[in-house]
C-alpha cells in the first residue's frame, strides 16, 4: 500500500492546488453566496476543470475518461477543499458517476458517463431522507404501474439537486424502512412532472436541495440495474463519496490549520508573538497530530479504492471519515478560538471552514455514525 | 532459480531444522522470555537460550553487520529476504536488547574501529545485557543539567554520581553513561563512556514503582575507575552521541507501543474483554458506552498503525521523517489510554492487585494500567516531545 505521494500525484495536486487558488479562491465561494447565484457554482471553472481531465478520473477511457482513478481525483478534492471551492464534482462524478458505473450496463448509464466525462451534464444522487444520515431508511417508494413505476416520496439534502439535469432516486420497491433489502436506483430528469425542487440555505454556503416526488411515472428503462438490487450498489457508493468527501474534508482542515499557524506567528500580544505561548503551542501540535493521523488513513482508504477486489473498503471508509470529521472539527474550532475577535467576523475565512466542517461532518455520517458502523462490521 | 531464491530455500531449511517449536507461540509483551540476553538474564523456556546462539553462530541476528562486529556480511537484498522469511516462519527476535537497539547504531556511527571490533560481536550475540545510564535526580527532562562528574586522571577515568530511572540496571552486564568531563560548558561538558557493572564502586538499588513491578533503578557510581578507551568519540562529544542515541530509543518506544496496541496481557482484544465483563445482546457488547469507546479506540489504532507504516515509507523515500516526532508521546497517549480502558472494562477485577480469586490477566491489567502512566515520561516527557515539536516542525517561536 502506498502511504506516501509518488512524482506524478505529487504534480497533480500542485496543479490543482494552482488552479484552487487561480480560479476558485475561496473569494468565488463569498461571491457566490453574497449574489445568491443561482447555479451555486462557476460553470466556467467546471468546463476548465473537465478540460483537465478531472470529471474523467473515475471513468474508462472507451466511455471517455481517462481512468486515472480515485487516488487522483482525492488530490484534486484535497486541493479543492483548500480554498473550499464549490463544484459538481462530488454529486456528479463521485456520487452520481459511482452509482451509474456500478448500477447501470445500459445505453442511457454508459451515455451519462460519456457526459460526465466531456463535462456536459450535472447529476445528482437523490438518496437521504433524513436529517441525520441514515443510509437505509429510504420510505420513497417505487410502486409497479403498468409497464413503468410510480415514485413516490421525500428526498433530502440532496447536494446539487436544485441544478441537476437529472437524479439518481434511490426508491423502495419493497421491503420495509432501514432494510438493506428492496431498494432500487431511477434515473429521472429533473425536470419530470411531478418533481419539485426546493434549494436549500445551509451555513455553509454550498449547494443543497430538498427534492419532493409526486406520483412522478417513468418507464421500466428509467431503473438502473435489477430490481431491488441496489443496496450494495448504494454501499459501495456511500464509501466511495465518504473517501472523496474526507479528501475535500482533509484539504480544508490543513489549510485552515497553516492560516492559524501563519497567525500564531504574526500575532503580537505583550510584546510578543502569541505562537510563543506554551498553551497554544501544545494545542496547534494536537492539530498537526490529528491532521497527520487523518492523512494516514485517507491513504490507506483512496488507495483501496483502487486496489482490485479490497475487501476492506467498507471498514476503512469509517475509519476514514471518523478521523477526517475529528480533525476537521477540532481544527476548525481551534482556528477561530486562536484568531480570537476576528476569527468571529465574517471578512476572516476561518468562520466559512468552520462551517463547511460542520455540514460535511454530518454528510454521509458523523463520527458517532462511523463508530458504531466500525463497530458493527468488525462483529462487536 | 536466481541466486536470491537460492537463498531463500537454504534459509527457509535452515529454520524447519533449527527453529524450535516450543516458540512458536508469538512472544506477549514484556514476556518473561523477552530475548535480553547477557549473563544474569533467566528465561522460562530454555529454547529462547537455544534460537538466540542458533541465529548467533550464523551471524543472522544482525545479518547485514560485519562478521567481525558479530554479523554474517549480508548484503541488504540477501538481509531483507532472511527477515522475510523469518516473519513469515512466526520466528521470534533471537534478541531484543538495549544494546541492539540503541547503543550499536552509535557506536557504528561515533566508535572507533577498535571499540567496534570489541562492543558488538557480543550485542550481536546477546552475550552482553546493556542498561541506560541517562536520567540523574536533578537532571530529568533536563537531561543536559546532569552532574555525575568523570575526572580524567590519566590512564583513567575516576566516576562519581548517581543514574535514575535506568532501566533493568539490576539485570545487565554493561551501562553505557553520560558523564560530565568538563564543568565549563553545560552541553559541550558531557562525555559517552562505557562502563562495565562489575567494577568495584557501582551500587544499583531497584525502585519499587506504583504497579508493585521494579524495572527501574537507581546506580550509585563512588570512585569508579574506567578506562580511557571505555570513552567514545571525544571528550565533549556526548550530547551530540545522546542526542542520536534518543532518536533511537523513541523509534524503538514508538514500535514496541504499536506491537501492543490492541491486545490485553494475555492477547484477548478489547472487544473480546468486553463482551466477557459487560456481556453481550445480539452479538454486540452490549453496555453501548464501552461499545463506542471500544470503537473509538480501535479507530485510534489503525489510524496509528498507518502513520507507523508510513513514517517508515517515507524513511524509506526522503530520509528521517518529521512525523517521528508524534510517534513517541502519540504512542505513549494511546496505550495509556488503552490501559485506562481496559480497566473500566473489567470494572473492581480490573483493579485486583493480587490473589485468589483474581486471575492472572485480571492482576496483569492491573499492574500494567498503572506501569503505562509511565509511557508518557520515559524517554522524554510528551510535554518535552511536545515543545520540540512546536518548534523544529511548526517553526512556532521561542
Amino acid at each position: 500500500m502506498a502511504l506516501v505521494l509518488d512524482q506524478d500525484q505529487t504534480l497533480l495536486r500542485s496543479t490543482a492546488t494552482q488552479f484552487a487558488r487561480d480560479r476558485l479562491p475561496v473569494a468565488n465561494l463569498r461571491r457566490l453566496r453574497d449574489t445568491g447565484d443561482a447555479t451555486g457554482f462557476d460553470r466556467d471553472a467546471w468546463r476548465e476543470m473537465a478540460e483537465l481531465g478531472w470529471t474523467g478520473m473515475l471513468i474508462p477511457e472507451s466511455l471517455g475518461g481517462n481512468g486515472f482513478g480515485h487516488f487522483g481525483l482525492g488530490l484534486v478534492l484535497e486541493a479543492l477543499g483548500r480554498t473550499l471551492a464549490a463544484s459538481p464534482l462530488f454529486s456528479t462524478v463521485v456520487l452520481a458517476g459511482t452509482a451509474l458505473e456500478l448500477a447501470g450496463d445500459a445505453e442511457p448509464a454508459r451515455d451519462l458517463l460519456r457526459q460526465i466525462a466531456s463535462g456536459d451534464t450535472v447529476l445528482a444522487l437523490a438518496h437521504e431522507e433524513h436529517p441525520r444520515h441514515r443510509p437505509f431508511a429510504i420510505a420513497t417508494t417505487a410502486r409497479r404501474d403498468g409497464d413503468g413505476y410510480v415514485l413516490n416520496g421525500r428526498k433530502r439534502f440532496v447536494i446539487d439537486g436544485h441544478v441537476a439535469a437529472s437524479l439518481l432516486v434511490v426508491a423502495r420497491t419493497s421491503g420495509a424502512d432501514d432494510d438493506r433489502r428492496g431498494l432500487s436506483l431511477f434515473l429521472l430528469d429533473g425536470a419530470e412532472p411531478g418533481v419539485s425542487r426546493h434549494r436549500l440555505r445551509l451555513a455553509d454556503s454550498r449547494n443543497s436541495a430538498d427534492v419532493q416526488l409526486s406520483d412522478v411515472r417513468v418507464d421500466r428503462s428509467a431503473l438502473l440495474g435489477e430490481v431491488g438490487a441496489a443496496g450494495p450498489v448504494l454501499e459501495r457508493v456511500l464509501d466511495v463519496g465518504r473517501i472523496l468527501l474526507s479528501a475535500e474534508m482533509f484539504g480544508a482542515a490543513q489549510q485552515v490549520f497553516e492560516t492559524t499557524l501563519e497567525y500564531l506567528k504574526q500575532r503580537q500580544q505583550f510584546g510578543v508573538p502569541i505562537g510563543s505561548f506554551q498553551a497554544l503551542q501544545h494545542r496547534a501540535v494536537q492539530m498537526y497530530t490529528e491532521i497527520e493521523l487523518a492523512r494516514s488513513v485517507l491513504h490507506a482508504a483512496l488507495t483501496a479504492l483502487d486496489e482490485n477486489g479490497a475487501t476492506d473498503v467498507p471498514r476503512l471508509a469509517s475509519v476514514c471519515k471518523a478521523c477526517v470529521n475529528d480533525a476537521f472539527h477540532l481544527v476548525s474550532n481551534e482556528a477561530v478560538q486562536m484568531h480570537g475577535g476576528i476569527g468571529m467576523t465574517d471578512q476572516v475565512d476561518v468562520g466559512l471552514y468552520l462551517k463547511r466542517a460542520r455540514v460535511a461532518e454530518a454528510t454521509l455520517g458523523t463520527t458517532a455514525f462511523h463508530r458504531e458502523r466500525y463497530a458493527e462490521l468488525q462483529g462487536f | 532459480m536466481s541466486e536470491l531464491d537460492r537463498f531463500r530455500d537454504d534459509v527457509r531449511a535452515w529454520i524447519a531444522a533449527n527453529y524450535p517449536p516450543s516458540l512458536r507461540e508469538p512472544l506477549r509483551v514484556d514476556s518473561p522470555d523477552t530475548p535480553w540476553g547477557g549473563r544474569k538474564t533467566r528465561y522460562l523456556n530454555p529454547d529462547v537460550q537455544v534460537w538466540m546462539d542458533r541465529m548467533a553462530a550464523k551471524g543472522w541476528s544482525t545479518p547485514e553487520w560485519q562478521p567481525e562486529h558479530g554479523g554474517a556480511g549480508l548484503t541488504p537484498e540477501r538481509a531483507r529476504v532472511l527477515r522475510e522469511v523469518l516473519a513469515a516462519a512466526g520466528c521470534r527476535p533471537p534478541v531484543i536488547s538495549f544494546g541492539l537497539m540503541m547503543l550499536a547504531p552509535v557506536l557504528h556511527e561515533f566508535a572507533s574501529e577498535e571499540q567496534r571490533r570489541h562492543f558488538l560481536p557480543p550485542i550481536a550475540r546477546g552475550e552482553i545485557r546493556w542498561c541506560q545510564g541517562y536520567s540523574e535526580p536533578g537532571a530529568g527532562s533536563d537531561l543536559a543539567g546532569l552532574k555525575t562528574r568523570a575526572e580524567d586522571l590519566g590512564d583513567h577515568f575516576l566516576v562519581n554520581g548517581q543514574k535514575i530511572w535506568t532501566s533493568y540496571a539490576d539485570q545487565a552486564d554493561w551501562i553505557f553513561c553520560l558523564v560530565r568531563t568538563n564543568t565549563e560548558s553545560k552541553h559541550g561538558g558531557i562525555s559517552f563512556l562505557l562502563i562495565d557493572m562489575t567494577s568495584p564502586g557501582i551500587e544499583v538499588r531497584p525502585i519499587q514503582l506504583i504497579s508493585g513491578k521494579s524495572p527501574f533503578c537507581e546506580v550509585f557510581l563512588t570512585d569508579v575507575r574506567v578506562p580511557k578507551q571505555n570513552l567514545v568519540g571525544k571528550p565533549g562529544e556526548g550530547w551530540k552521541i545522546a542526542k542520536r542515541l534518543l532518536q533511537h530509543e523513541r523509534a524503538n518506544i514508538s514500535t514496541h507501543l504499536q506491537t501492543g496496541l490492541g491486545g490485553s496481557p494475555t492477547g484477548r482484544t478489547l472487544a473480546e474483554l468486553a463482551r466477557s465483563y459487560a456481556g453481550e445482546r445480539d452479538g454486540r457488547i452490549a453496555d453501548a458506552h464501552l461499545r463506542d469507546a471500544v470503537a473509538r479506540h480501535e479507530i485510534r489504532s489503525e489510524a496509528i498503525a498507518l502513520t507507523l507504516r508510513r513514517v517508515q515509507e517515507e524513511s524509506g523515500k526522503q530520509g528521517p521523517s518529521a512525523l517521528s516526532s508524534i510517534t513517541k508521546s502519540l504512542g505513549a497517549q494511546h496505550n495509556k489510554d488503552k490501559h485506562e480502558l481496559m480497566v473500566e472494562i473489567l470494572g473492581l477485577a480490573g483493579l485486583g492487585w493480587d490473589g485468589a480469586p483474581f486471575t492472572d490477566e485480571e492482576v496483569e491489567v492491573c499492574r500494567q494500567w498503572l506501569r503505562s502512566k509511565g509511557n508518557s515520561i520515559e524517554g522524554g516527557t510528551s510535554e518535552i516531545q511536545t515543545n520540540i515539536v512546536a518548534k523544529q516542525v511548526l517553526g512556532l517561536p521561542d
